[in-house]
Order: C-alpha cells, then sequence, then structure tokens
C-alpha cells in the first residue's frame, strides 16, 4: 500500500458511501470506519523507520512543464498528523454511523464525511503545493457540505456559507502565496523547497509571498480577525463538530504553518505577525468562551483560543516552543475529539445543549461522566493526562520566550485560567449539582456513541503516563521536521520544582477561584462583553455581505445594460482600437493600392458596392437599408468569384438569402422609424464605423506585406490531399486540421440558436 | 400570407433542396461544398415551406423537432472524434479505412466524412431553431 492508493482508496469509499449505507444499517459506521482504521496502522507502521530519518517522496505526474505534480511528501510531521487525521475519523465514523441513525440523507452525510477525511489526509501528506492546495480546497467544499447539512435551517446555511466564504477567500491568497514562493525555486516541490529554504528568504517575493500565505492559514485556522466563522460551523451535526475541531479543517491552517516554519519563519516580520495575531486569537478566544452557554459554543471557542495557542507557539519558533507546538496540537486533538463526541451525547441523552439547563447526570451516565471529566483533567492541564505535559511546556516556551515574555506568560496564565475554570464548570455543572427536569429520561449512551470519546481520552491519559515510551517517539520526529538543528526535548511529568510548576499551581489556583465565583466572574465579563464587544463580527460579516451583493448588482446593471446597439458599439470599437495599436506597433504601414490588374467588370462591382453602402447609411426606410445591404453582399460575393473563394461565395450567397428571410419575418413587427438620431450620436456612430472600416482595411493590406511567419499556408497545399484524402482545402481545414476549432464554433451557434429559442418561447409563455 | 404559388413551389423544391444539400455535402470534401453550406442548404428547404404553409404545418408534417436536430448534430460531431482516441492518436485525428480498394467503385471513408455529417446537421437545426421561433412570433 502506498499515500496515493490510500488516498484514491478514501476518495473511492466516499463515492460507495450513498449507494451502501442501506444496506449495512446499523453497521455501515463500523464497516466504514475500516480503511481509516487500516491506513493508522499503515502509517503507525512506518513510524520506525521515520524515526530513523527516513522521508517518504512519492510523486504521479501531472503538469510536468510548471513543475506541478501529484506528489506526497511523509516526515515525522505528516506522519504524527496522518496518525490523528485518521485516528480520529475512524471513531468519527463509528460514531456518526450510530450518532446519525435517526436523521434523514445518512449516505450522503457520510459521503462527505469520509471526503473530509480523505482532502484532510491529502493536505497533511502533500509533496506539492499545488497538490496541497487542492485537497485545501477540498476540506473547504466538505466541510461546506457538513456544515450545512440541516439545509432546511436558515442558521445552518449562513454559517455553511460563511466558512466557505471565508475560507475560499484565504484559499485564493494561499494559491497566490504559494505560486509566488514556487518562483524562486522553480518548482512547486516541497522536498525541493524544504532542501534550501533560504532562497525565498533573500526574494522580493517573500514579504507578499508571506502575508498570502498567512491569510490562507489565518483564515483557515479562524484567527482573529477571521475567528467568527469556527463558533457559527458548530452548526453542524455533533461528529462533524469534533472532527473539524479536533483534527481536520482548523488544523489545516496550523499544520501548513508548522510545515513551512522552516522556510517561511525564522524572520523578524514571521515573528512578529505569528506571535501577535496567535497571542490576541488566544486571549480572545478564552475571553468568549466565558460567558458562552451553549455547550457546542464554549467548546467551539476554547478551540480558537487553542488555535491562537499553536500559532503563537509557532511563531515564537524557539526549541521549547516548537515541542510545545506538537505536544499541544496532541493534546488538543484528543481531548477536543473527545469533548465534541460528549457534547453530542449530552444533547442526545438530555435534549439540550444549555449548560444552565443541565445538571447532575452522573446518576443516568457513570461512564460517560468519568470520560468527559477526564478529557476535561487533559484540557485544564492537571497530572496525569498528556494536557499537563503540554501546558508545562507552553509555560516553559513563555519564559524562554525571545521577546515579549511578559506579554505571552500573561496571556498564557489568563488563557490556562480560564481553561481551568471551564473544566470545572463542564464536568461539575453538567454531572453533579442540581438535577433539572430533562424532557426525556436520561441514560447511558450506545457503546458505539462512547468507544470512540473513551479511546481518545485513554490515549491522552497513556500518552501522559508513559511519556517516554509512548509520547517521545511518536512525536519526536515531527519535532524535528518542522525545526530543523532543534532535538525533541525529553517528556517527562515531574519536571522539578521550577517556574512553569509553580505557574502550573496558580493557574489552578485561579481557575478555582473563578468558579467558586462563577455568578460574579460571568457576570462581569458578560458586562465587559456588552459594553466592548456589543457587535459580533459574524453579524459584521453578514451585512458585509449585503453592501458586497448591492455593489455587485449596481455594477452589473451598468455594464450589463441591455441596449444591443451599445454592446455592439463597445465590441466594435475595443476590437478596432486593440488591433490599430496591434498594427500601428509591429510593421510600418503601407497603403498600396493597385488596381492596375484588376478587371474593368471587378471595378464596376466595386463601384457599386459603394454606392450601396452609401445608400444604406442614408435611406429611411429599413428596407431600402436591407436591400442595400444584400447588394454589399451580393458584390462581395461576386468577388470572391473572381478570385475563385467558390466556397466562400456560395456560403456568403446562403447566408444573404437568409438574412433576408430572416428580416422578413422580423421587420413585419417592428415599428417605424420614429425618432432620428440626434447630430452628436450620428458623429459618435460614424466614427466608430470609420474606426472599424479603416482597421479591417489596414489589416487586409498588411497581411499582404507583413511576414510574421512562415504561412502555414503551404502545408495545407501540400499535405491536403496526401495526409487528409481531401482537394477542397478549406473544407479539409474545416473538417480535419482544425476540426477542433469548427466543434467549438458549431457549439457556440447552437447555444446562440439555443439563447433565441428559450428568449422567445419562454417570454411567450410568461406572457400567457 | 397564403400563396398558391410558393405553396406548390415549396412543396417541390424541398425535396430538390434536400438532395442538393446532400450533394453539397458529400463532394465538399474534394470540391468546393461541406458541411456548412449543406446545412444551410437544407435549413433553407423546410425554411422555405415553413414561409408558404405556416410553422405549426411544417413541424407537423416532418417530425423531428429542430432543437433534437442541433443536439443530434453536436453529438455526432463529438463521437467523431472519439475512433482517433482507440488508434492512439489525439482527439479528433481524422482516420480513414478504405473500402473496395483498387477497383471502379474505390471509397474512402473517414470520420472527418462523419464529423462534417455533425456539422450539417447540427447548423441545419439551429437555423430551423432560429428561424421557426422568429416566424411563429
Amino acid at each position: 500500500m502506498n499515500t496515493g492508493l490510500f488516498i484514491t482508496l478514501l476518495l473511492f469509499l466516499s463515492f460507495l458511501a450513498p449507494f451502501t449505507r442501506r444496506y449495512l444499517r446499523g453497521a455501515a459506521g463500523w464497516i466504514y470506519a475500516i480503511l481509516p482504521l487500516t491506513g493508522f496502522i499503515y502509517y503507525l507502521g512506518l513510524l520506525p523507520a521515520i524515526n530513523d530519518g527516513m522521508v517518504i517522496l512519492e510523486s504521479y505526474r501531472w503538469i510536468d512543464v510548471y513543475g506541478i505534480n501529484f506528489s506526497f511528501y511523509i516526515d515525522g510531521f505528516s506522519i504524527l498528523f496522518s496518525l490523528i487525521v485518521l485516528g480520529i475519523g475512524t471513531f468519527i465514523l463509528i460514531y456518526a454511523g450510530k450518532y446519525m441513525q435517526t436523521y434523514p440523507m445518512q449516505g450522503r452525510f457520510m459521503a462527505y464525511l469520509i471526503l473530509f477525511m480523505a482532502s484532510m489526509q491529502g493536505v497533511v501528506v502533500s509533496g506539492n503545493l499545488i497538490t496541497m492546495f487542492v485537497f485545501w480546497e477540498l476540506t473547504s467544499i466538505s466541510s461546506y457540505m457538513l456544515i450545512g447539512y440541516y439545509h432546511e435551517k436558515p442558521e445552518a446555511r449562513m454559517a455553511a456559507l460563511q466558512a466557505l466564504l471565508i475560507t475560499g477567500f484565504g484559499g485564493l491568497a494561499l494559491l497566490g502565496g504559494f505560486i509566488l514562493l514556487g518562483i524562486p525555486y522553480g518548482t512547486y516541490e516541497l522536498s525541493a523547497i524544504l532542501a534550501n529554504p533560504d532562497l525565498i528568504k533573500q526574494s522580493p517575493l517573500y514579504l507578499p509571498a508571506l502575508i498570502l500565505i498567512l491569510i490562507g492559514a489565518f483564515t483557515k485556522s479562524a484567527q482573529f480577525p477571521f475567528h467568527f466563522w469556527l463558533p457559527g460551523a458548530m452548526a453542524a451535526p455533533s461528529p462533524v463538530s469534533a472532527f473539524l475541531h479536533s483534527a481536520t479543517m482548523v488544523k489545516a491552517g496550523v499544520f501548513l504553518l508548522a510545515r513551512l516554519s522552516p522556510v517561511m519563519g525564522g524572520t523578524e516580520l514571521w515573528h512578529v505577525l505569528l506571535t501577535l495575531f496567535g497571542g490576541f486569537t488566544m486571549v480572545a478566544g478564552a475571553w468568549l468562551s466565558i460567558t458562552q452557554t451553549d455547550l457546542k459554543r464554549i467548546l467551539a471557542y476554547t478551540t480558537v483560543s487553542a488555535l491562537g495557542t499553536l500559532v503563537l507557539l509557532i511563531g515564537t519558533g524557539t526549541q521549547y516552543a516548537m515541542n510545545a507546538a506538537i505536544i499541544f496540537l496532541l493534546v488538543h486533538a484528543l481531548y477536543k475529539g473527545t469533548l465534541f463526541l460528549m457534547a453530542g451525547n449530552i444533547e442526545k441523552v438530555s435534549g439540550t445543549r444549555d449548560i444552565n439547563m443541565l445538571g447532575g447526570l452522573y446518576k443516568s451516565m457513570p461512564v460517560a461522566a468519568i470520560i468527559m471529566t477526564l478529557a476535561l483533567v487533559s484540557m485544564a492541564g492537571i497530572p496525569p493526562m498528556l494536557g499537563f505535559i503540554g501546558k508545562e511546556l507552553i509555560y516553559e516556551s513563555a519564559v524562554f520566550a525571545p521577546t515579549a515574555k511578559y506579554l505571552i506568560l500573561i496571556a498564557a496564565f489568563f488563557t490556562n485560567t480560564v481553561l481551568v475554570f471551564l473544566s470545572l464548570r463542564l464536568s461539575l455543572d453538567i454531572f453533579w449539582g442540581d438535577r433539572p427536569q430533562y424532557g426525556k429520561r436520561p441514560y447511558e449512551p450506545y457503546f458505539a456513541l462512547l468507544v470512540g470519546p473513551f479511546l481518545l481520552m485513554l490515549g491522552g491519559l497513556l500518552l501522559g503516563l508513559f511519556p517516554k515510551i509512548l509520547a517521545e517517539p511518536l512525536t519526536a520526529s515531527a519535532i524535528t521536521s518542522i525545526s530543523p538543528g532543534h532535538d525533541a526535548v525529553g517528556l517527562k511529568l515531574w519536571h522539578g520544582i521550577n517556574t512553569a510548576l509553580l505557574l502550573s499551581i496558580m493557574t489552578l489556583i485561579a481557575g478555582i477561584m473563578a468558579y467558586k465565583y462563577k455568578v460574579a466572574f460571568i457576570a462581569y465579563s458578560g458586562g465587559v462583553n456588552v459594553r466592548y464587544f456589543a457587535r459580533e463580527f459574524a453579524k459584521g460579516f453578514a451585512s458585509g455581505m449585503d453592501a458586497f451583493l448591492l455593489y455587485t448588482k449596481n455594477q452589473t446593471k451598468r455594464i450589463q445594460h441591455g441596449y444591443h446597439r451599445y454592446y455592439l458599439m463597445t465590441v466594435f470599437a475595443v476590437a478596432s482600437v486593440l488591433v490599430w495599436v496591434m498594427i500601428w506597433r509591429t510593421d510600418p504601414i503601407v497603403l498600396e493600392l493597385n488596381f492596375a490588374d484588376m478587371p474593368l467588370n471587378l471595378v464596376a462591382v466595386l463601384v457599386l458596392i459603394v454606392a450601396a453602402a452609401l445608400s444604406a447609411v442614408v435611406s429611411h426606410s429599413r428596407v431600402i437599408a436591407l436591400i442595400a445591404m444584400g447588394v454589399i453582399g451580393f458584390g462581395i460575393t461576386i468577388i470572391f468569384i473572381a478570385y475563385s473563394g467558390v466556397d466562400l461565395a456560395i456560403t456568403m450567397v446562403m447566408v444573404e438569402v437568409l438574412m433576408v428571410i430572416l428580416a422578413v419575418a422580423v421587420l413585419y413587427h417592428l415599428p417605424k422609424y420614429q425618432k432620428y438620431s440626434e447630430t452628436g450620436d450620428r458623429m459618435r456612430d460614424g466614427l466608430v464605423a470609420a474606426l472599424v472600416g479603416s482597421f479591417m482595411m489596414v489589416l487586409v493590406l498588411q497581411a499582404g506585406t507583413s511576414q510574421l511567419g512562415v504561412p502555414i499556408s503551404d502545408f495545407f497545399k501540400e499535405t491536403s490531399y496526401t495526409e487528409a484524402f481531401g482537394r477542397n482545402i478549406v473544407n479539409v481545414i474545416l473538417v480535419d486540421y482544425r476540426a477542433l476549432d469548427t466543434l467549438g464554433e458549431i457549439t457556440v451557434i447552437a447555444i446562440a440558436a439555443l439563447g433565441i429559442f428559450s428568449m422567445i418561447k419562454l417570454t411567450k409563455k410568461v406572457k400567457s | 400570407m397564403e400563396s398558391v404559388i410558393l405553396q406548390i413551389a415549396a412543396r417541390h423544391m424541398r425535396p430538390l433542396l434536400i438532395i442538393l444539400s446532400l450533394v453539397v455535402l458529400y463532394r465538399g470534401h474534394n470540391e468546393p461544398g461541406g458541411g456548412f453550406i449543406g446545412g444551410l442548404m437544407l435549413g433553407a428547404a423546410y425554411i422555405l415551406y415553413a414561409m408558404a404553409f405556416g410553422v405549426a404545418k411544417t413541424q407537423n408534417r416532418f417530425v423531428f423537432s429542430p432543437l433534437n436536430l442541433t443536439a443530434l448534430g453536436l453529438l455526432i460531431a463529438v463521437v467523431s472524434g472519439i475512433p482517433a482516441l482507440f488508434a492512439g492518436d489525439t482527439f479528433m485525428t481524422g482516420e480513414w479505412i478504405t473500402l473496395f480498394a483498387d477497383t471502379v467503385a474505390e471509397l474512402k471513408l473517414g470520420t472527418p466524412l462523419i464529423f462534417d455529417v455533425g456539422v450539417y446537421l447540427a447548423v441545419a437545426g439551429m437555423l430551423m431553431l432560429v428561424m421557426f421561433s422568429i416566424m411563429e412570433e
């Protein structure tokens, strides 16, 4: 098995899901989960070799010329991320199979969920920037489908659209950034870029590339000021939220920053921007989570905060910070996956997600309560969970931060205090305390709904208990691959008494104090929010979108005015001016008119054409103008025949005849000339006509003298019969040499005919 | 507008024009002609008929829809490009076979001819589509 095959299989499974779900019934989730589990085991099996320094490269040709290939690049960091995506993905599928059992369209839901997994897996193993971009956009699209799953609810549609627009905008910026990044290297291969990380930093393209890539990563990872789409995305069903928050989508931005940190990082600008945005997002996310009452919304804001922490750590970039980033990434994935799945369970068994309406659930669901409480212990950073090690590392990296040490320390302290506070709140207030009246009798969730959260929680516990044996092999090569030159620091639960430990203890005390006085604490932060953050970002975004739509509508109205004559005028004027400029800049204009060897009868035809043209211009009747145009057409036909363009002549005759028939059909319906043009209008029309006429004339004259390349007509003359078996060169060109062009042309006229047909038929129907 | 002269002319011109259009289509490869001109002629045959008898009568008498004719033409044109793929060439390369080689009735048939038939039908179809729509107004 290899990565390309594995991702293809995942995509294929996604394609199969809608057709197979109904036959598999309750087992669907378990059966679909086999594939990601296989992948998990496969990548786990690669881990020893990767830890010895191996990097796996895999490449499939795509567009060689531009250095674009379907490549995969698998090092320690990719493996760690793959394990997170596939491991959590396995449990999500098992969980979703049961959780969604009473919902409609499960097959489609499963398909999107697997597609989501496949695209995230694609992002983390991509070895080519463009490959990564393709998968990156796929995560946006599949998450759009999943967030908008309850499509009959307007707020779900709105949240989905918001997420798509923001991440889509970021995706465009990212594509720009990738292309700029690829320019100095001449390739988009990640291996080539990582092999020579300093090239881009010496290039003037560094600044624009950095800004565009950061926009892409920040929108995806919900950094301030793009953070608001993430709480909105909790409109999705719980399994989706759990996956989106823990392993996929939002982690893609963090993944990208970490992956590119050896290349783009290390500069002052990178450091300042990431620290600033990450730090602010970390604090803002924690702050905004305090006053929330919806269980999923609280978790969503803590995700925003966690993403800010990760960006901050990557921006700090020291050895400790990179270690902390990787460990915290793993910690967060494990506990956040558990918590969101449990939030779904709680909603399912009790009928509500409002934290004020919950309480005393321990008696009804003791197993679930213990699982969720242990996950919360990890979130609070209390031993022996892995979360403790993660938090210690964060504090240590803050203590050793090169700049703004105290600011980062205060921010981290505040954030962790809030996390302790929330952990207490989510466990004590939900599972213990007074038991309110529930709409239905709560019960212990089914096995399929508990196995995922339990194993994820267990992972956090075991990794925390045995950091040397389990956590270090898992993360060591990931750390070295995103911060080359740095070794992984040894992981242990007991660090001795140092600053970080003291900070941890203070955090715990502060968190407990906050919980003790929670009514006052929540009221205070609510008051601050009302005073300073009254306007929600999401609402601002929505009204901004409305204004933009209005603007585009007006803009369109101005350009698409619906007057055919002005469209024609625009086309004529633009085309002739462009050609004039081209003619002007290439060759000297040779105006050589030679009537000497022209037969007299043709001169007569020419005079006739000119006379007809004049009469068409001055005529006051449509019929006369039409006849005059006919004369011009037939005159030109005669000239074609005289110069042996028989095909053209026949076509011309046919077209002229049909024009007359068309005109007869239409003329009858047209009103009489009622208003003649003003002098100004005529001057303008005359000018446009003169421009078009003169450019055609010069073009035709120049065509005889300018020689831009070897004329292709000789080739046609030579090969027309020998290779294409036709003596009529014009026709051979049409149906053989340039058949694709002809195909395009007949498609265009067919579409035009369809347009006319539907315009006439459909307006008639509306009228009647 | 009922004109006996036009009606009788149209009735007899239609088959003649159809035959002529086929001739033009076939000989197009070596002599002046081809699918485009042929298609215009074919369309003209029916448009003349419609002018004499009206669109509704024409469409009742000859059971085909210009819309389907256009689509059929496009389909034939696209399909004619596919045999080349099996021969290992790029899409739309002309592929030829020779029947009755070295006899009087030697006949060369190739995908460009099929393509031309597609053009012929598409052009005729779209012409009738537009004309009938406008004439019905």
